[in-house]
């Protein structure tokens, strides 16, 4: 063989011809390429132009115009969110009959049937079992709902004219067009909308779109918004007007997390993560019949059931420490109780109080315990009897009235219940969430960022938020 | 081969494909599913599979490569769903992943999915996957679309100018599919041989350059199945191929494809 045919040979040949073959050469490559695809369609395509009117144009003036595209956008936002709310509220009421009513007394006399200590049969059942079976009748009907719904937007075609229609204000921010896909994403759930920000190349703009996700208010937070909002703000008016008014907090609540979202991506895109946005081609792809049946069923394996394994692997620990602070002794008083005396001045000084402090460390792994985390631990500090199941034992009250009133003789205004509900808006992500942000950032410091960042702005507003309070008192 | 009537016949495969899902061993030959984004190709992944790689009416949602695998006529094929890229010339990471694996990993067949309402401009990319490859088959997806928009595809022509099997799919409908695997069993065992388009109409100035380095890269590195378009790379200067050929990266994986190849010849 010749020896100069070696490697160095042929890339030094390259490097001659190069120069021979000229500059523009790539663009002759390039335009090649299009006159021979141009040809060859010229003769395959048949085409009938007769077609007057074009009803995917015509749809996608309406939904990505400038005076009915955000309108729509919001009303099919709320649409969704309402038929979340509804729907889930039957089915989550029906599976705590299964688990919790019916199937906790029966697998706890089984256990004690046995000989099986206290202390055992109260880590793992009265703890870990219930705080999966409260995981499981919240979380599972919202997100049997809301996932459903939100793939076969999908399906259809609507997310990319979301992300058009978001595009400019993200883009004035420093920020991706497609952060608004990752955004809507976040919404089911922010461990899933972090995952999404693969979509973005630019790995500043990833961050961006990650550390920024948080503020999509998650399936595991509408619970608490809902149920806070209608205690606390419904009440507020005549009860004809409660229904509105408490829906709209909520709807608040969500667009406030957007209008954030856009207010810590420009923050970030001019302090930490300096740069101008990268341009991205969106091709706005045509609307297609969803597969119903297909969608349901991906949506329901691939996503639902998905997540739900996530969140039950983290609640059943989660419950056993509940149990754990709120049975072990210290003196003559439970962790939990010495925990809440420390931390009350500090959480009644900022509209909050001691029992959500703790609730929001207990419940770090998900945050659809955050509510009955509250009502056990306020139960066990108030000292109020014959509701629940005994200390350190979550329960859901079906009754709205009856969550109510305990949360009263908590010492609840609605200073608590209104910064409760931005508390829940801005607060660390949850323990599956910042797990994820790891995984996909690789990065200690962007996790840290992303999970310390919102803490420190929920209790800044909150501070605000009570000190105003208190003003206009 | 007139007997052959019954097992030549399209709908005979439906019955005779075995989505195995996950189960990669001992794979006789390799599919390699690239095209624009947003075409469904991981529908068409999904319908051979009988995996649910995420599918959804955004470009851009299948960010990694994912594989599954089916049998077919007692041989079993490994199928990897490629990210949708607009070309392979570029230097994003999806183009690269894309292009990468076809260059490389040498699939045996590489179906392109195109959308048939958008034909002219996923043309672009087939283009250019044939110059990389010689076994390629086009799967214009989403007839239904088209028909909906008065506009149909003549495939016979389609074929005769690209040299390659041409079906026409509508894959989220299932049709299309058996037909697809019929050209597959034709391509990876040489019943149809593909005669791929390639640009003609490049300068001579250019095709004496690509002609020359081509014969050298032959000739350094034999077998290299595709040293013409490692010419057009070299030419612009593209320094991922300089450097796979310096280091003899390209060699290498050239040697491990070639070996091992079980001959298929019929």
């Amino acid at each position: 063989m010749d020896i100069k045919n070696s490697k160095e040979n042929i890339l030094n040949t390259a490097e001659k011809l190069r120069w021979e073959v000229g500059e523009d050469f790539h663009d002759n490559v390039m335009e090649t390429i299009y006159t021979d695809a141009a040809r060859i369609a010229d003769i395959v395509v048949i085409k009938d132009n007769k077609k007057a009117f074009h009803l995917d144009r015509f749809i996608d003036r309406l939904v990505t115009s400038k005076w009915t595209g955000f309108p729509i956008m919001f009303l099919l936002l709320a649409l969704v969110f309402w038929l979340t709310v509804i729907g889930a509220n039957y089915p989550s009421g029906l599976l705590a009959n299964i688990f919790v009513d019916f199937l906790y007394p029966v697998i706890r006399q089984y256990a004690v049937s046995f000989g099986t200590p206290l202390w055992i049969t109260g880590l793992l059942i009265d703890g870990g079992y219930l705080a999966l079976a409260w995981v499981v009748s919240v979380m599972l009907p919202p997100m049997a709902i809301f996932f459903p719904m939100f793939t076969i937007l999908e399906d259809f075609g609507y997310l990319p004219r979301v992300s058009f229609n978001m595009d400019s204000l993200y883009r004035k921010v420093g920020a991706h067009g497609k952060q608004a896909l990752t955004m809507s994403m976040g919404f089911g759930c922010n461990a899933a909308g972090v995952i999404a920000a693969r979509v973005i190349d630019s790995p500043r703009e990833k961050l961006i779109a990650i550390i920024t996700n948080n503020f999509s208010l998650c399936n595991g937070r509408w619970p608490t918004q809902i149920l806070i909002a209608t205690i606390f703000v419904g009440t507020l008016v005549p009860a004809e007007y409660s229904g509105l008014l408490s829906a709209s907090a909520v709807i608040f609540v969500a667009l406030l997390g957007i209008g954030l979202s856009l207010l810590v991506s420009l923050f970030l895109s001019r302090t930490m993560l300096k740069g101008e946005p990268s341009a991205f081609s969106l091709e706005l792809p045509p609307y297609r019949p969803p597969k119903i049946l297909q969608t349901l069923y991906t949506s329901l394996v691939d996503r639902t059931l998905f997540v739900l394994w996530r969140a039950m692997v983290f609640a059943f620990p989660a419950g056993m420490v509940i149990w754990l602070v709120s049975n072990i002794n210290v003196g003559n008083n439970t962790v939990a109780e010495i925990f809440i005396d420390w931390a009350d001045p500090f959480g009644l000084f900022i509209g909050l109080n001691g029992v959500i402090l703790l609730a929001y460390i207990i419940a770090i792994p998900a945050n659809e315990i955050v509510i009955p985390t509250i009502l056990m631990l306020t139960i066990m500090v108030t000292g109020i009897h014959n509701v629940g199941e005994g200390s350190g034992v979550l329960f859901e009250l079906s009754d709205v009235n009856e969550t109510a009133n305990i949360l009263k003789a908590g010492g609840w205004t609605a200073l608590t219940g209104i910064n409760l509900m931005l508390f829940s808006l801005m607060h660390n992500p949850c323990s599956t969430t910042i797990y994820t942000i790891y995984k996909e950032t690789k990065s200690l410091k962007w996790t840290l960022v992303s999970t310390i960042l919102p803490i420190a702005m929920g209790l800044t507003v909150c501070f605000f938020i009570a000190q105003i309070w208190r003003l206009l008192e | 081969m007139a007997d052959d009537k019954c097992t030549s016949c399209p709908a005979f495969n439906r019955k005779s494909l075995k989505k195995l899902g996950i189960n990669l061993d001992n794979t006789d030959f390799v599919v390699a599913l690239a095209g624009n984004p947003n075409t469904g190709k991981s529908t068409v992944f999904n319908s051979l599979t009988g995996l649910r790689q995420h599918t959804g009416n955004w470009p851009g949602k299948t960010v990694a490569r994912a594989e599954g695998a089916f049998s077919l006529n007692e041989k079993k094929y490994k199928i990897v769903d490629l990210p949708g890229t607009y070309s392979l010339l570029s230097a994003s990471t999806d183009e690269e992943i894309a292009r990468n694996f076809i260059l490389f990993g040498q699939p045996d067949v590489t179906i392109v999915v195109v959308d048939a309402t958008r034909l002219e401009r996923n043309l672009n990319l087939t283009i250019q996957i044939l110059e990389i490859t010689d076994k390629a088959i086009l799967c214009v997806n989403l007839m239904d679309e088209a028909r909906r928009n008065k506009i149909d595809i003549d495939s016979r022509s389609l074929s005769r100018e690209l040299g390659i099997p041409v079906i026409l799919a509508s894959a989220r409908q299932g049709e299309g599919i058996p037909e697809l695997l019929q050209s597959v069993e034709d391509v990876v065992t040489g019943r149809f041989l593909c005669n791929p388009f390639r640009l003609k109409n490049i300068s001579s100035e250019l095709n004496y350059a690509v002609e020359k380095l081509e014969k050298m890269l032959i000739a350094e590195f034999p077998g290299m199945p595709n040293a013409r378009w490692v010419a057009l790379r070299l030419l612009e200067g593209d320094q991922q191929i300089i450097d796979s050929i310096k280091n003899g990266e390209i060699s290498s994986v050239i040697k491990q494809q070639i070996i091992p190849e079980p001959k298929v010849e019929n």
